[in-house]
């Protein structure tokens, strides 16, 4: 899909630098996707492939449907009934949209990582091994394994090591969601869907979560949604800008950032610039 | 013109202040009032006579309160058995599962249930409950029972306090933020994993409050309860028996017995323990409250 857009680009912009895409390995494509909530169409017709190991973001203006698709992707939407979804959704070849079967092994598939961080109203330990435990592992030694990794995978083990037991919400904010992270990465996800994770944050917490995501996409795929323009020029391989629930762009950063094709996307950089 | 203002701002702070006070002095006045008026009671006997004897003959000057006592922990623990788990269930379903349009339907048939009169209660207890008790439940274990027993008062009572559970339950339930049991959901846990291990949980101290309120709100009622519960002064673990709850004591005696001497303080000496008694589930409640907050 990137190659044909660089294709179009090349024929309609002549006189711009052209940047040439690699055909990128999927891990994630949607068809035809569209989310309605009674007479208000939230997402029109998302057709979008997720490159692996890559940031995806998912950039546009509050309100243009970047949350709702993302709560798509890993079946959140069920949870409003007010909401109906249609079309295809799938990871590995398998429609996740359309089953209802195993979903919670479906979700498990993709790590959640929202606006606000949510830690469970347990123990930081318990946090991280909340996930672990619903995999069916019971083993003690295999679950302090893996809280303490995933701890260290985050940043966070050596600040908390000797307070496991406490409450996680005696933790400050940027380490809240950075336990959340763990707490997902926890259950070994292929897919980190993050919904602007930074935006509670503080500068210093907020370039610490960048950096984990630069390190994590060595192993996962993150798909981050953001309206920043800045934070989606630090962090993306692949930028996704949406408006009025359309996709409306996308492509590599330097390709969209330098060259946007569509007014709505100039409007949008001059804004945000 | 400022000064107006300065003097007005004071004087509406003042104002509030004093109501407030009015409100929290509520609860000692009531106290100390009761308190005087049963004092003459401890002239013949013992505190401690009083609360543990079951000797209830006031012609003879004896005042054991014990039976009365004991029926109405009875009743309210029973009424809080039956009540708990099925407004607890009922609340998560509502929060949880259901759809919108089912808690918008219930709202008012909760607010409706809250609003009944007790003596309707009291009717309904006498016209359903006591015949349910005599000529089903009785008869199914070998007993024999008019009916009008503590298990009776414990089922009208349960049916009077779900309301008032109930919609604690649902407000406490709805103050569980979705993005908790989204967090929750997306690490694999099923909708009742979420509920059991988050949204309970998180919940501990308002599930803990709405029980606490529930149960003084038992304790405390009378009227259907004392149309129902059989009033017999009784000490028996039986809940095929009759008993008789503190406030029916009063209420039944209240005006009535007066001649007899030392009565009128009994009965206020009743008051009192009601109240302590209220009082005393409302600080345990918020001790456990307190208790789950902090941890």
């Amino acid at each position: 899909m990137n190659a044909v857009i660089s294709e179009t680009f090349t024929k309609t912009f002549a006189r711009t630098p052209i940047i040439k895409l690699k055909r990128q390995e999927s891990i994630l494509q949607i068809k035809d996707l569209n989310v309605h909530a009674k007479n208000h169409h939230i997402l029109k017709n998302i057709n979008l492939e997720i490159p692996k190991n890559k940031i995806t973001v998912l950039l546009g203006p509050s309100g243009c449907g970047k949350t709702t698709l993302l709560k798509s992707i890993n079946k959140l939407t069920d949870l409003y009934k007010e909401l109906k979804v249609s079309g295809n959704i799938y990871i590995e070849k398998d429609d996740i949209l359309n089953t209802q079967r195993n979903v919670p092994l479906i979700r498990q598939k993709m790590g959640l990582l929202s606006q606000k961080p949510y830690p469970l109203p347990v123990s930081i330990y318990k946090n991280v091994a909340y996930g672990i435990k619903l995999k069916g592992i019971k083993n003690k030694k295999l679950i302090d394994f893996n809280v303490e990794t995933k701890l260290r995978e985050v940043g966070l083990w050596n600040e908390v090591k000797d307070r496991l037991n406490s409450s996680a919400d005696s933790l400050s904010i940027g380490q809240q969601q950075r336990l959340c992270l763990a707490r997902g990465l926890a259950v070994k996800p292929h897919i980190i869907l993050a919904d602007e994770p930074t935006s509670a944050l503080d500068p210093v917490s907020s370039k610490i979560i960048e950096n984990l995501f630069r390190k994590l996409k060595e192993h996962y795929t993150l798909i981050l949604v953001t309206h920043v323009l800045r934070q989606a020029q630090r962090l993306a391989d692949n930028v996704v800008f949406m408006n009025y629930g359309e996709i409306i762009e996308q492509g590599r950063p330097d390709e969209l950032f330098s060259y946007p094709q569509t007014s709505q996307m100039k409007e949008y950089l001059v804004e945000g610039n | 013109m400022i000064l107006k203002r300065v003097f007005l701002n004071r004087l509406s702070g003042t104002w509030m202040l004093i109501t407030l006070v009015i409100i929290l002095s509520l609860p000692l006045v009531i106290g100390i009032a009761l308190y005087l008026k049963a004092s003459p009671i401890f002239e013949s006997q013992s505190l401690y006579q009083l609360i543990v004897s079951t000797d209830w003959s006031p012609c003879n000057g004896n005042f054991g309160f014990w039976p009365f006592i004991f029926s109405s922990l009875y009743v309210t623990v029973l009424s809080f058995l039956f009540a708990a788990p099925i407004c607890l269930f009922a609340a998560i379903y509502l929060t949880q599962f259901s759809s919108k349009r089912l808690i918008q339907l219930m709202h008012p048939v909760i607010d409706i249930l809250a609003g009944i009169p007790s003596v309707i209660y009291g009717m309904w207890g006498i016209i359903i409950i006591v015949p349910f008790v005599s000529d089903v439940l009785a008869p199914l274990i070998n007993i024999k029972s008019s009916g009008y027993s503590i298990l009776a008062g414990g089922i009208v009572l349960a049916v009077m306090c779900i309301p008032y559970m109930l919609n604690m339950l649902i407000e406490t339930f709805n103050t569980v933020p979705i993005g908790l049991k989204e967090a929750s959901l997306s690490l694999g846990a099923t909708s009742w994993e979420s509920v059991k291990h988050v949204v309970i949980k998180k919940s501990y101290p308002g599930i803990i409050s709405s029980f606490g309120l529930g149960i003084a709100k038992a304790f405390g009622e009378t009227l259907a309860v004392m149309m129902v519960v059989g009033n017999m002064v009784q000490l028996s673990f039986n809940p095929f028996e009759a008993g008789y709850p503190l406030p029916a004591l009063i209420a039944n005696n209240y005006g009535e017995m007066l001649s007899i001497p030392m009565y009128d303080s009994a009965l206020m000496f009743a008051a009192f323990i009601l109240l302590v008694v209220v009082l005393v589930i409302n600080l345990v409640f918020r001790y456990f409250i307190h208790k789950t907050q902090s941890q």
